[in-house]
């Protein structure tokens, strides 16, 4: 397979990045060669697909429709979230979800205010994981009201602040560009 | 009786400090092991009044499904879980009390976030959705007739071994804070076959793993590596999966930090980009002291330990001993295990127990005479592309010491003259 050379091809940038990306693609399964299985795969229409994901994208793929304030979110933290996580996010069994010392520090306290890149994690993870006992019992708009709670409590929004699908995706944490990828290793 | 062997006085010459001898000699010959040798068999009472209560009477029936020997107390995982929420924790694989390279199914070292799910395997599926060409769902039983490949490999947590990064060492069996690692034999079905099927989109890059446990717990894997050698696992060490291993079916990726490795697998959703989910942004990445945390740190580096000697163990006096340890990588075959009983002033080359697997356990052996007096043991690993263990003082020095996570450094043992042995720092 020859790749094309953009200089001498009529074609479009877009066209050429489609043909690489799928020479990329030949090239990957061909040095696998993973074996031909018996295709007994069932196909999922697309509303088994609605009602199975809910992963949620720090670009907002995913979010549902819905919304909450801190406000909401404050009496839903006390009676179901404070046994573990502390009042306030803070001194509990639980991780501290509150805190915004300097990470460059000894031994800081990892929580949302100094270290979560991304505040659509807050509601992928509560939506799928919390409380402990009660996994997938809260509503999307109870969802939003405590992930609106947990960026109150850590300066980050204002607690009047509506959450949404629109509004969570656009927060911009303050650990945001505190990270680097080791993969793909040697850069990308 | 037999007469034992002249041993060869040139290999019973050390071959580095601390009474160090040829990897070799045990394969020479057969060495008088102390007073067990040359057992007398004189004074046997016919009549068998000396034979033990087990040959006077018959034994326990067959079983359905064996157990350990009773006797074999010492040999279990150690649980470390949070007391307000038992299914949010770890258990140890217990290294210490274990030999050869496979983990008994049942000590095979646990992570769950949220207990361990009891799946009925006729209602599970697996779904593949996202950017492919056709959505596609898997009963388990559709995937039992996909054509299956073995592959024995390490699964080693991201988080194994993070007693290292402490101030002082910490004094506890080396399987209870370097066991987050095991290693089986495991059989499934190769997951580019499932993937191919569904058909990936050019622009899918990542697949967002789920679990079907009570955390629900997602994370993302870069599609190269998922057409490389990842495997939905059915099978462990001959056997369906164990509940806590994932049953009924899970992702292995040879070589990788654990955390990617979802149990209880029940759906692939395949994007552009990872989802930045709670367990490759808040935890499996590494805080430096620069305050700048990495992130995406998949391969787990080669890491060896002496198994035996090992704290809680007791030497018996001056005299012969085989060291025997446990070596890995996540970027292929161990080349090489070196030992000192120097505190690293000269080392030996150990023998390593064939087969040689690529991301596999690989035991280690060498014999030794102790002399009676106080050394420090240490081994360090070389793997196929040439890198070498590092020393405890480098890695804390590259990384600082908030990281938690691939913590691989040198490690320790300081054989005392009364014959205890302590972990250290040297």
């Amino acid at each position: 397979m020859s790749m094309p050379n953009p200089s001498k091809c009529p074609i479009t940038a877009k066209t050429s990045a489609s043909i690489i990306a799928w020479a990329a693609l030949f090239f990957v399964t061909s040095v696998t060669a993973a074996p031909e299985g018996p295709r007994l795969g069932r196909p999922l229409t697309h509303e088994e697909v609605l009602s199975q994901s809910i992963n949620v994208f720090p670009d907002g793929q995913g979010l549902p429709q819905g919304k909450g304030t801190a406000t909401e979110g404050k009496a839903l933290y006390d009676s179901q979230c404070a046994s573990c996580h502390g009042l306030k996010g803070s001194g509990g069994s639980a991780e501290e979800l509150q805190g915004r010392s300097p990470l460059a520090g000894d031994h800081p306290d990892k929580t949302v205010g100094n270290y979560w890149p991304y505040a659509t994690t807050l509601f992928d993870f509560i939506r799928r994981a919390m409380p402990l006992n009660a996994p997938r019992s809260l509503s999307d708009d109870q969802v939003y009201a405590l992930t609106a709670y947990l960026l109150t409590i850590n300066g980050i929004i204002d607690e009047t602040k509506e959450l949404n699908a629109k509004s969570l995706p656009e927060i911009k944490m303050p650990n945001r560009e505190g990270f680097v990828r080791v993969w793909p290793e040697g850069g990308s | 009786m037999k007469k034992s062997v002249p041993i060869e006085p040139k290999s019973l010459e050390p071959v580095a400090g601390g009474g160090l001898l040829d990897r070799r000699l045990f394969l020479k010959q057969s060495l008088a092991m102390g007073t067990g040798a040359g057992l007398v068999l004189s004074g046997y009472d016919a009549t068998g009044a000396d034979l033990p209560p087990w040959m006077r009477t018959p034994g326990t029936p067959f079983s359905n499904y064996g157990q350990p020997s009773s006797y074999e107390t010492e040999a279990i995982r150690w649980v470390s879980a949070n007391a307000g929420a038992p299914g949010n924790g770890i258990s140890w694989t217990p290294l210490h009390k274990l030999e050869g390279t496979i983990t008994p199914n049942g000590l095979h070292f646990e992570r769950h976030h949220n207990g361990v799910p009891k799946i009925d395997p006729a209602q599970h599926r697996l779904t593949l959705h996202g950017l492919v060409k056709n959505p596609l769902s898997f009963s388990v039983e559709d995937l039992l007739r996909y054509p299956l490949i073995s592959r024995t490999c390490f699964v080693e947590c991201g988080g194994n071994s993070n007693a290292g990064w402490h101030e002082e060492p910490i004094q506890t069996p080396v399987g209870y804070f370097h066991g987050l690692v095991s290693c089986s034999e495991w059989t499934g079905v190769p997951l580019g076959t499932i993937l191919e099927e569904a058909g990936i989109q050019p622009e899918g890059k990542w697949l967002i793993a789920e679990g079907a446990d009570a955390a629900a717990m997602n994370i993302s894997i870069p599609i190269e590596k998922a057409m490389d050698d990842t495997i939905l696992a059915l099978y462990q060490n001959g056997e369906r999966l164990r509940p806590e291993n994932g049953y009924p079916m899970r992702l292995i990726l040879p070589g990788w930090e654990a955390v990617l490795n979802v149990k209880w697998l029940r759906q692939l959703e395949i994007a552009k980009e990872p989802v930045m989910a709670r367990n490759e942004t808040s935890k499996y990445t590494e805080l430096q002291s620069s305050g700048k945390a990495r992130q995406f740190t998949f391969v787990m580096e080669a890491k060896s330990l002496i198994t035996a000697p090992s704290p809680g163990y007791r030497m018996k006096g001056a005299g012969l001993y085989q060291i025997s340890g446990l070596a890995w990588s996540g970027r292929g075959k161990i080349k090489r295990v070196e030992v000192s009983a120097d505190g690293g002033k000269t080392w030996a080359e150990a023998a390593l127990q064939e087969p040689i697997l690529s991301k596999s356990f690989t035991r280690f052996r060498l014999p030794w005479r102790w002399d009676g007096q106080a050394l420090i043991l240490k081994s360090r690993a070389t793997d196929e592309t040439g890198y070498q263990q590092p020393e405890r003082s480098v890695l804390v020095n590259e990384r600082g010491r908030n990281g938690y996570f691939h913590y691989n450094a040198i490690v320790s043992w300081a054989v005392a003259q009364d014959g205890s042995i302590s972990h250290v720092y040297a």
